[in-house]
């Protein structure tokens, strides 16, 4: 079996994997479907059950949509996947500035981000300015859209709102173009098979998340900073990073590495993907809901996508550097 | 068929922006005759409550424009009448019909209508006060259903004397109807209702 997909072309192989990941997720939506369906006698058990396997099925959905965004994108081509990763950053952006309000005079600022920077960053991602694209947000646009607030003539709460904004796009614009930049990079001996290493990226955090979710269901130890999250503590953190990690070594065989490089490469994304997971938890506590999405008390009507693509915002830049620096490209 | 694609474009550009979220608090969607009214802050509030209901509400739902603004140019008169479908309204007094004919007209025909009870677009988070256009529209057409409505955020997409809109994600709160009480006065209605549509912006 091994041999055998080894065998084949490198476009063969990642469709393979294409039908072994729909293949899998299919299996999951009907396990939830069978389990839905249950029957139970007691009330309130049944009620536990219900939200349990609600939020279930909220995950398998985006891993539905991911997944086929992916392979819309690779179907497609790298322009069509970074426009798609583009929106993905549009509408997280979006719902960052919905929870966040602005004021009047940010208007302009804001016409900024979405349609300039936004457009730009992505652009320069496509057309693999790699030192352009790293530094054009930190050095460039940092600079100029406090200037754009402050020809607004408003001076009220200015830094809290710069702040507000630049954070914004530093998480939701920055960090997720670093996914598809992925997709760019000349890997020595990995041709046209970069499609596997975003793949790799994205699982290896899901994993770590869904993981470090569960671990933190079972064991209920003390919280580390219970103002911030209930559920996060130390051990089911570890058990979260560990896991993805030797999961990612186990997926060895899509990337360029071998299995320990692999290992390390998946510990650094869930290190950095699970601890921004947790700063934008304190961030959404600070505005005082649970989530960025429908659960929250907002009356915003966000979908909550920020809360499933966080913890990939602030694990690609990671990664992505450190890739490029360890095969020294 | 201009005034379709408008419409579609219109549509499309309005949930690409805001998301369009109407969220049923208090009463469902439903094809009996209401008076939807809403708080006013930005021209883009109209566009935002015609987006969010249901298609086939959308329909024989029209809202109220200001007859001096919305004709002065063709293309407006064009958008306001042929894609909106609205139902002009004279604001100055000197012409002796009443301003509220059109509307009962409206009604009789068994649309629903929306209204922006303040008659004019407010620059705070609270509307102003209610002019008394929604409670003798009331007493006239009693069968009409009365929904409160709050419309969230959208003076953050396209503040005044601004071109370019910015995404930034709007909702529409729909609340439980009220009524005018068996000889309920002007003011307290006026008031009840003002505090009606408010009391949505915490749900």
């Amino acid at each position: 079996m091994y041999h055998y997909l080894k065998n084949l072309t490198p476009t063969q192989q990642i469709g393979a994997l294409f039908i072994i990941v729909f293949g899998l997720l299919l299996l999951a939506s009907v396990i939830a479907f069978v389990l839905s369906i249950r029957d139970h006698g007691d009330d309130e058990r049944a009620e536990q059950w219900r939200t349990e396997l609600k939020s279930v099925d909220g995950i398998i959905r985006t891993s539905w949509l991911m997944v086929f965004v992916f392979w819309i994108g690779w179907v497609t081509g790298d322009w069509v996947s970074l426009t798609l990763f583009g929106l993905v950053s549009f509408f997280a952006l979006r719902e960052f500035l919905t929870l966040s309000p602005t004021r009047r005079g940010d208007h302009r600022s804001l016409v900024l981000a979405f349609f300039v920077v936004l457009p730009l960053q992505y652009w320069l991602v496509g057309s693999e300015h790699f030192d352009m694209f790293a530094v054009f947000i930190p050095v460039y646009v940092f600079l100029a859209l406090p200037l754009t607030s402050a020809l607004s003539n408003d001076p009220v709460r200015f830094l809290e709102r710069n702040a507000k904004l630049q954070w914004g796009i530093m998480v939701c614009i920055y960090g997720m173009s670093h996914v598809p930049a992925l997709l760019m990079l000349d890997f020595p001996g990995y041709d046209n098979k970069n499609a596997f290493l975003v793949f790799f990226l994205v699982m290896v955090v899901q994993v770590c998340t869904v993981v470090q979710h569960l671990a933190s269901r079972k064991w209920q130890h003390a919280p580390v900073a219970p103002a911030i999250s209930q559920s996060f503590n130390w051990r089911s953190w570890w058990t979260g990073i560990l896991t993805a990690s030797v999961f990612g070594a186990l997926l060895a065989g899509i990337t360029p590495w071998v299995p320990g490089t692999a290992f390390a490469f998946s510990f650094i994304a869930c290190l950095a993907g699970s601890m921004g997971h947790f700063v934008m938890k304190a961030l959404k506590r600070d505005r005082g809901i649970p989530s960025w999405g429908t659960q929250g008390r907002s009356v915003t009507g966000a979908g909550g996508l920020l809360d499933r693509v966080d913890a990939l915002c602030f694990a690609a830049p990671v990664f992505f550097h450190s890739a490029k620096w360890y095969f020294g490209i | 068929m201009l005034a379709k694609l408008m419409s579609f474009f219109l549509l499309g550009l309005i949930r690409v922006l805001t998301g369009a979220q109407a969220r049923w608090h208090g009463c469902p969607p439903k094809a009996e005759q209401r008076i939807y009214f809403a708080n006013h802050q930005s021209h883009a509030d109209l566009v935002m409550i015609w987006a969010a209901l249901p298609k086939e509400l959308r329909s024989v739902t029209r809202a109220i424009a200001a007859k001096d603004y919305w004709t002065k140019s063709p293309f407006k008169q064009w958008l306001t009448s042929k894609v909106f479908n609205v139902i002009y309204v004279s604001r100055d007094r000197t012409s002796d019909e009443d301003p509220l004919e059109p509307l009962l007209d409206a009604l009789e025909n068994g649309d629903s209508i929306i209204l922006f009870p303040e008659g004019t677009r407010g620059h705070f988070e609270e509307p102003q006060a209610f002019k008394a256009g929604l409670y003798n529209l009331a007493l006239k057409c009693p069968k009409a259903v009365l929904v409160p409505a709050w419309i969230n955020n959208v003076q953050h997409v396209l503040p005044k004397g601004e071109v370019v809109p910015v995404p930034v994600l709007c909702s529409v709160t729909f609340g439980a109807p009220i009524q005018v009480q068996d000889g309920e006065e002007c003011k307290p209605f006026l008031a009840r209702a003002r505090s009606a549509v408010m009391a949505l912006r915490e749900v």
